[in-house]
């Protein structure tokens, strides 16, 4: 390869969202690489001014259907803690079961129809059709599983609908959850063990490309943190997740529709991997082994290894899945009615992990229970300049290769955060300029 | 020869693209009967002519209304796919504000950075042929549509109000449980998902033909909200539609 270089991705494929990939390297010296966020803006923080609390988790859901779920929840908490509305214990456990639901489904999407392809070298999971026939229905078979604790607790995997603030509009019938850990067990975990060794087989297309940067998920004491903790830097320790602002210091960059955020240092890793370098030992001890036959190790520096942590996660909540459902059982499920009496009013902070990272919205309500002001910060966003960062180091390092292999090295690196624009407004495409 | 279909996203959250990746009992044979030949989201490939073209989102950008026109160029069958395509869905609330007022809350005084039109549904910019309706759309929904235009006949169009379903589905009126639901306006064809779970209907298929705003408004006002609440609620989805 020259020491000119011109790459211009227009819209990248296999991602959630619009964005662009854009380097541009002249005489050996890199001026830009970027991804550019190309995704049209929908100002869901103007929206929802002058909204009531009954609607607030309906829209905040539509701000992305692969991410529904964690976006419903993580507002239902945000509007619970400014209104003091107290949830059950069982409310609690059903949010749980559905959050491991929604990371086995967004997970298992990634990985196997998303990023699989890169490896195998296709443009998509069709042509695997043909060719690995047992591998795509095993891939639909987990997927529908995860998407059926969506159907069977919120109604709806897509835009859930029984989850509302102080509780659930309905309660899954015991009958069902039964069922459900009958197929957790005798389908999802062979499947997801089988997944293991699909996996292990394609490890060799994983690029080897390190940078070390700063790793933010939740933290949880007693548990691998997905729904609630405190917010962990790599860095800098903990913090309450009621000073998130302190943490994501969002800042405009012109080439992104979607406001990019810093910490400690000029970019930071939120997702898969991050949960995996700050949490790893309280996986349960068959996703550690999983992590260990896929070549997973703490803590990992690679963000390409990013889709490897999400099928150790998957491993994880089926388990964790199983063990919800006990615990329901054995407590006794009661039809509760949702707890919407608020106690106050103000401000309140909801966070919890989605699969792409950690999200926080942030409502302020009158005392009518009407949002004021309303703000959202999106893990894919909080990715883009750890992303940009990355692409810096990889660049230079693989500009001995062809224009071809590098922007495929680019738009797998890309797809690897499993970006989520429509989250963060939309988003890829890769320009070479040349 | 297989019709070639293809799927376009624009403003939206990508849901009803999700929902056909989670056909996953029927994406199989689906693939017998139609060559999906362009589908960003989940492959690479890219074609120059569709037989059937499934947009996602509404119109809200510049960019939005030349792609959009393009691809009704290139198409023989357009079809709008959910409630950001149809009407504008929860986008389209934000049309209820001043644009630059907008804009200024979400990104201050880089606005100017971020061109923005008032989010609009497909049909009103290019002819759309048929629809489906609904946040998310739903996975029947699209099945038969897509098997009528395979089969080369007429799609039917639903127009009686979600409260009919939800009575053949005897649920009990979410209004004896203190809810304020939009089913009676609200256009049908969704089993009465929301209700028959317990959750009011949030008016996301869409208005009926002649929806009564004024019996409406007076239902949900007699069961303790304010009119200006009320009104609002209607808009949740339908902020291009309701003509109050």
């Amino acid at each position: 390869m020259s020491q000119d270089l011109n790459i211009k991705v227009h819209h990248l494929t296999r991602v959630e969202g619009h964005g662009n990939i854009v380097v541009n390297m002249k005489d050996g010296v890199l001026e830009k690489a970027h991804l550019s966020i190309v995704e049209p803006p929908r100002f869901f923080e103007a929206m929802m001014k002058g909204r009531s609390f009954h609607e607030a988790a309906i829209i905040t859901s539509r701000i992305c259907g692969i991410c529904s779920l964690g976006h419903q929840i993580t507002s239902l908490v945000a509007t619970e803690d400014a209104l003091g509305l107290e949830i059950s214990e069982q409310t609690e456990l059903l949010r749980k079961l559905l959050v491991n639901g929604a990371t086995l489904q967004s997970n298992v999407l990634h990985a196997y129809f998303l990023a699989a392809p890169d490896f195998l070298k296709v443009g998509s999971v069709f042509p695997l059709i043909a060719t690995h026939k047992d591998v795509v229905l095993r891939a639909l078979r987990m997927k529908r599983l995860a998407n059926d604790i969506g159907d069977i607790v919120s109604g709806r995997a897509v835009h859930p609908i029984t989850p509302v603030p102080g509780g659930f509009t309905r309660i899954p019938e015991k009958s069902e959850l039964v069922e459900l850990k009958r197929r957790l067990l005798e389908e999802a975990l062979p499947d997801g063990i089988a997944t293991i060794e699909t996996m292990k087989s394609l490890a060799g297309a994983i690029p080897q490309f390190e940078r070390e940067t700063e790793y933010i998920s939740l933290k949880h004491p007693d548990e691998y943190a997905l729904y609630q903790g405190d917010i962990f830097s790599s860095d800098s320790g903990a913090q309450d997740v009621h000073n998130y602002l302190d943490v994501t210091n969002e800042f405009i960059v012109d080439h992104s529709t979607s406001k990019h955020a810093r910490f400690n240092r000029s970019s930071y890793f939120v997702g898969a991997l991050a949960r995996w370098n700050n949490n790893h030992t309280q996986l349960v001890p068959e996703a550690l082994e999983a992590a260990e036959a896929m070549g997973l190790k703490p803590n990992c520096y690679n963000p390409y290894m990013n889709t490897i942590a999400q099928v150790v996660e998957a491993v994880h909540v089926i388990f964790d899945s199983v063990r919800i459902i006990d615990t329901l059982l054995e407590k006794g499920l009661k039809n509760e009615k949702p707890n919407q009496t608020p106690t106050r009013y103000g401000r309140g902070i909801g966070s919890n992990e989605v699969p792409r990272g950690i999200l926080f919205h942030d409502y302020t309500y009158d005392k009518k229970g009407s949002i004021v002001e309303a703000n959202c910060i999106i893990p894919t966003g909080q990715n883009l300049a750890n992303i940009d960062d990355d692409m810096k180091k990889l660049v230079p390092e693989i500009i001995a290769k062809s224009k071809e292999e590098i922007t495929a090295d680019l738009e797998m690196l890309v797809r690897a955060y499993d970006p989520c624009i429509s989250c963060s407004v939309h988003m890829l495409d890769v320009d070479f300029i040349e | 020869m297989k019709p070639k279909v293809a799927f376009f996203d624009f403003t939206s959250c990508e849901g009803c693209q999700l929902n056909k990746l989670n056909l996953e009992n029927d994406l199989l044979d689906i693939l017998k009967h139609v060559e999906i030949v362009e589908f960003r989201e989940a492959m690479d490939d890219k074609a120059d002519a569709y037989d059937i073209a499934f947009i996602e989102g509404s119109i809200s950008s510049p960019s939005c209304v030349e792609r959009i026109h393009d691809i009704r160029r290139r198409s023989k069958i357009l079809v709008a796919l959910g409630s950001c395509a149809v009407n504008g869905g929860v986008n389209a609330m934000k049309n209820l504000q001043p644009i630059d007022e907008v804009r200024e809350t979400v990104y201050g005084e880089d606005k100017y950075l971020f061109a923005t039109l008032p989010a609009m549904s497909v049909s009103s910019i290019v002819k759309v042929d048929y629809e489906v309706r609904g946040c998310p759309m739903t996975q029947q929904d699209f099945l038969k549509l897509l098997v009528s235009l395979v089969l080369g006949k007429q799609a039917p169009r639903y127009d009686s109000p979600v409260c009919v379903e939800c009575k053949l589905s005897e649920n009990e009126c979410l209004y004896n449980r203190g809810m304020v639901c939009l089913g009676p306006i609200t256009r049908g064809g969704c089993d009465a998902i929301c209700p028959s779970f317990g959750q009011f209907c949030t008016g996301c298929r869409g208005l009926l033909d002649e929806p009564n705003y004024i019996g409406m408004l007076e239902v949900m006002t007699n069961h303790g909200i304010s009119l200006d609440e009320a009104k609002k609620r209607m808009l949740l989805f339908n902020s291009n539609e309701v003509q109050l």
